[in-house]
């Protein structure tokens, strides 16, 4: 293929990556981010997937077989611990504003500088080589698919190497989306959304090589896996063997579960971009989940590279130089891009990470010496600190091409890696000791750290310079001084290990033991006793982050906020600083700043410039006094009392807030009861205001008119005596009602015979129903049915139900059915009629109380309105249910169930 | 003579009422319902109508805001005659133009009185 196409469209691809970076920037602006999303960011942490994992874990399955896996166990390890680990080292970076590994270091070990300086150092020296390993798979890459060997020398052959080229565009981007914003505490929307994209990418473009190995190539797994075992050295890659093996895999596993939090790459995705703690949970199973997928196909395309491609071909360029052999111009292609998608990813990620370090940790700081910051003008410190860290980035890339060109051509893809890894494992004693162990002091970390550097140059990076023929020295083969214990790759006499296990055993532990013994036995400054406290228990002191602050000293508010106005603008300075200010009630008339301002605005510097170079700034425009340890103690007592006061308060005023709606809701059920009760009342004077009309008006006109026949006086007087009657009835079911509402009303138990209840029940009837032809159908059982009831009252349901069905029904045509049907658990009691039936939409109405005096429309100018109210009462008090089925016109069923027992 | 309309859908009360109108010499109707009212004022015109506002099909209202919506019954006086006795329901009758308003239960003395007052 020619090195045209591949130029092009490695440029296509990267100008894809520009247009994503730069529309997440824009929805961002639009408040609209993109990268706010778990999903994002559990892609975004598939940076860990790099060129390594594209190309070299084929190459390692070609020659160690399933061992390649190690390194994504120890990750999948990680992503189990997520939620308590990663969530912890994001909270604490979150409230400190910590921007890089070293400044986590740094921050947490009293603001020193020394140690950003060293952690900045080891991992330059750590990640430039892994950086330079990307640059390597791509030139690789790009001459197997092109054919065309970079050859030539000197200025001649950098002119006429693609991956030069490469390089400068992808510097380009770096700088252009990594370097936007001078407070590196704020978030690389645009980088977050490239890098997501590209491990979509990378994973797609690899799935693609394995289907087309495993399903073109040959006939699916099985085929390639029973070709394989049938090979004797291919064989011995599907097991694990011996004890070298397990020790290995072992030292694998841990060093890639530190790379997860502690390459700058990680911790940069992981911590400093995490938008939202709540997508750690996300993260926590897709993370392992996208290792997996990506893993499926490696064994088989490292089979099918041995079988079909022979000892010539370097196991690292399997994926890519299998479809080639087949032709497969495009799919070689796409191929490429994904490797070159894991390659940009790493190398971008990385490096905005080390020059971020670079610039706030060695150059800032030496700039700020140099030169007289308070001289610098409104905003010209702020590009003057971007520019650095531009240069930065351009000074990194062209280390890693330099090295690429110089000295990566000796090793293997992978062997590169695990180096670097055993590098940034270095820091794991000082992070995780800062982060759990308060005790553990600056002292210990500097030497601790110092300790595992040396280590790690002496047995893992001097050994595999000797054997790759760039220095020539005795010293593997003779040890340091001539002393045979002092060999690197057998240190202390142990020999029988993998260099990288032996190298990683005894740089980690000596470099635990040293920071242990080291921290244990010396002084602990104020400020180190303060941020181990912050550090350790950070969940505690987040959320009081803003308002305690140890402490004590002379500064003024102006000219802190000329300070921060170096570096971010006088308009924003003066913003977040009074802001700052009203968010915690802090007066600012007062000239003299606060400890809170100066503490707020040192960490707002730390987000630009670093905690270390933020400390130095502060404390230059400050008259500071040294606090003792046993303020810094006090400081510390007060501000845990004033967290459990802040608590237990809480907790007051939420029981409180509980209490008052709790009386605003029984207050509002006493309104409505009242409204109710008022209702009631109202209708039931209403209804007793009717028969009282008659007997007022009647008996006036008896009185009045002596003269009337006796016929109508006699007349007048019954309809009197009726209706007082009838006044009597309505009084008797107001109280009753009343009294079964209330629950005053004592249920008397007896075993009742419901059939021979129905059948006296009938009795009161049997003369109004001869008279007025009405049919009468009984569907009773034959046995009894008893049920334990309030006789009464059962009584009266049954009174009121047929004596509202004769009331519908017409003489002559009318129908009254009663039937009783049992069951195990109740009995179930109908009452139908033939009568003009009840519209569906008031089936349930009627129940209520005085619901035809409501609702005019259906007044009878018989019964009380509270029939059915009281039936419904009374069932309902007997544990059973009450309803209506009814069709207009045709009748209507009323069906009561009483329980049996 | 005056005709009087009687409106009641309870029978005791219509038939006091009806005794009492015949004694004092008016010419009377009565209507059992709503329909049987709105029917009678069509045919006829009653110089006053006493009206019960709470029946089956029709209400007292209803009829009041027809009778005083129709010319030709212009003349015609409204008396309600109701259980209701909030404040607000008395408002509504008077504001539909009724010339009074009874509570039930009445004092049929009072009732003959503003009758007669009403009608000379």
């Amino acid at each position: 293929m020619s090195s045209l196409i591949i130029m092009i469209s490695a440029i296509l691809y990267l100008s894809i990556l520009f247009g994503i970076a730069y529309y997440a920037e824009n929805r961002q602006k639009k408040g609209k981010s993109i990268i706010n999303n778990p999903l994002v960011y559990a892609l975004s942490l598939g940076v860990y997937c790099t060129a390594w994992t594209y190309f070299g874990s084929v190459g390692r399955a070609s020659q160690h077989g399933i061992e390649f896996l190690a390194i994504y166990i120890g990750p999948t390890i990680a992503a189990i611990l997520f939620w308590p680990l990663l969530r912890k080292l994001i909270r604490i970076c979150k409230t400190q504003r910590i921007i890089s590994i070293a400044d986590f270091v740094s921050t947490r070990y009293g603001k020193n500088f020394s140690l950003a300086i060293l952690v900045t150092l080891l991992c330059v020296f750590g990640i430039i080589p892994y950086v330079a390993l990307q640059l390597k798979a791509i030139s690789v890459g790009f001459s197997l698919l092109s054919g065309v060997s970079s050859s030539g020398s000197g200025l001649m052959q950098v002119a006429a190497d693609n991956s030069f080229y490469l390089t400068i565009l992808l510097a380009a981007f770096i700088i252009l989306f990594g370097t936007r914003s001078i407070d590196a505490s704020e978030k690389h929307e645009g980088l977050v959304a490239a890098i997501a994209l590209e491990s979509i990418v990378k994973l797609v473009a690899f799935l693609i090589a394995g289907f087309f190995v495993t399903y073109v190539l040959f006939d699916g797994f099985g085929d390639i896996f029973s070709r394989a075992a049938n090979d004797p050295e291919l064989r011995k890659l599907m097991v694990m063997e011996g004890t070298v093996k397990s020790s290995s895999w072992t030292g694998l596993i841990l060093l890639s579960f530190l790379a997860v939090y502690f390459l700058p790459r990680q911790f940069q995705v992981g911590v400093v971009e995490n938008m939202d703690e709540k997508h750690i949970r996300t993260a926590s199973w897709m993370f392992p989940l996208y290792l997996f997928v990506i893993n499926i196909f490696v064994l088989p395309i490292a089979f099918a590279g041995k079988l079909l491609l022979g000892s010539g071909v370097d196991g690292d360029m399997f994926v890519l130089a299998l479809p080639m052999q087949h032709g497969a111009q495009l799919l070689s292609l796409i191929i490429f891009i994904g490797g070159f998608s894991g390659a940009t990813s790493m190398i971008i990620v990385e490096t905005i990470a080390l020059s971020t370090m670079v610039s706030n940790n060695i150059a800032t700081p030496i700039l700020l010496r140099a030169k007289n910051f308070k001289a610098g003008s409104d905003g010209k410190l702020r590009n003057t600190i971007l520019n650095i860290r531009r240069f930065s980035i351009l000074v990194i890339l062209a280390l890693a091409y330099l090295y690429d060109k110089l000295v990566a051509q000796h090793y293997s893809l992978v062997s590169l890696g695990l180096i670097s890894f055993a590098a940034v494992a270095q820091l794991a004693p000082a992070i995780f000791g800062g982060m759990y162990w308060k005790d553990a002091s600056r002292k210990g970390a500097l030497a601790g750290i110092a300790t595992g550097f040396v280590l790690w140059v002496f047995t893992l990076v001097i050994p595999s310079m000797v054997d790759s023929g760039m220095i020539q020295s005795d010293l593997v083969n003779e040890g340091l001084f001539g002393q045979a214990w002092l060999r690197p790759s057998a240190l202390f006499g142990m020999e029988g290990f993998d260099s990288l296990t032996h190298g990683l055993f005894w740089s980690l532990l000596l470099n635990t033991a040293v920071f242990f013994i080291v921290s244990i036995n010396s002084r602990h400054s104020a400020q180190e006793i303060y941020q181990g406290e912050i550090f350790v228990d950070i969940f505690k002191h987040s959320s009081t982050g803003e308002s305690n602050v140890i402490w004590r000293g002379t500064a003024y508010v102006p000219e802190l906020i000329a300070l921060l106005a170096n570096f971010l603008g006088e308009e924003k300075a003066d913003r977040i600083i009074k802001g700052f200010a009203s968010r915690n009630k802090i007066a600012l008339d007062n000239r003299k700043a606060d400890a809170r301002i100066v503490a707020f605005a040192e960490r707002v510097l730390s987000g630009v410039i670093g905690s270390a170079s933020a400390r130095i700034m502060v404390s230059s425009i400050t008259k500071e006094e040294e606090l003792s340890i046993d303020e810094v103690f006090r400081i510390l007592r007060e501000s845990q009392h004033i967290l459990e006061l802040n608590k237990e308060l809480r907790k007051k005023s939420t029981e409180l807030t509980k209490a008052t709606e709790q009386l605003t809701k029984v207050n509002e059920q006493l309104r409505d009861m009242d409204e109710v009760k008022d209702e009631f009342l109202y209708t039931v004077t209403h209804e007793l205001r009717t028969p009282l009309t008659s007997i007022r008006a009647l008996s006036e006109i008896v009185h009045d008119n002596p003269d009337i026949s006796e016929e109508q006086r006699l007349h007048y007087l019954a309809t009197v005596i009726r209706e007082t009657e009838r006044l009597s009835h309505l009084i008797t079911q107001v109280l009753n009602l009343e009294r079964y509402e209330s629950g005053r009303q004592k249920l008397h138990l007896d075993s009742i015979d419901i059939n021979s209840l129905v059948h006296e029940v009938l009795e009161s009837f049997e003369h109004a129903i001869k008279e007025r032809k009405i049919n009468l159908r009984l569907q009773l059982p034959d046995s009894m049915v008893l049920i334990r009831c309030d006789r009464d009252l059962v009584r009266q349901v049954l009174v009121n139900l047929i004596s509202n069905a004769m009331k519908f029904v017409e003489d002559q045509t009318g129908e009254l059915v009663i039937s009783i049907r049992p069951d195990d658990t109740e009995a179930m009691i109908t009452v139908s009629d033939n009568g003009k039936g009840i519209a569906r939409e008031l089936q349930e109405l009627i129940f209520d109380k005085f619901f035809q005096a409501r609702n005019q429309t259906l007044k009878k100018p018989e019964g009380s309105g509270l029939g059915l109210a009281i039936c419904r009462k009374i069932v309902e008090m007997h544990g059973g249910k009450i309803w209506v089925d009814s069709e207009p016109g045709k009748g209507s069923r009323f069906i009561f169930t009483l329980p049996i027992q | 003579m005056a005709k009087i309309l009687i409106v009641d859908d309870d029978p005791n009360i219509l038939m006091s009422l009806e005794f009492l109108m015949h004694k004092n010499g008016y010419e009377v109707r009565v209507a059992r319902n709503g329909k049987e009212a709105l029917d009678i004022v069509n045919k006829d015109v009653p110089d006053l109508v006493l009206l019960d506002i709470m029946m089956p099909d029709v209400d007292g209202y209803a009829i009041c805001k027809h009778i005083k919506s129709t010319a030709k019954l212009k003349s015609t006086k409204v008396v309600f005659l109701s259980a209701k006795t909030k404040e607000s329901d008395i408002q509504k009758g008077y504001d539909l133009g009724a010339s009074f308003y009874v509570t039930k239960p009445f004092s049929t003395r009072d009732l003959m009185k503003e009758i007669k007052d009403l009608l000379k």
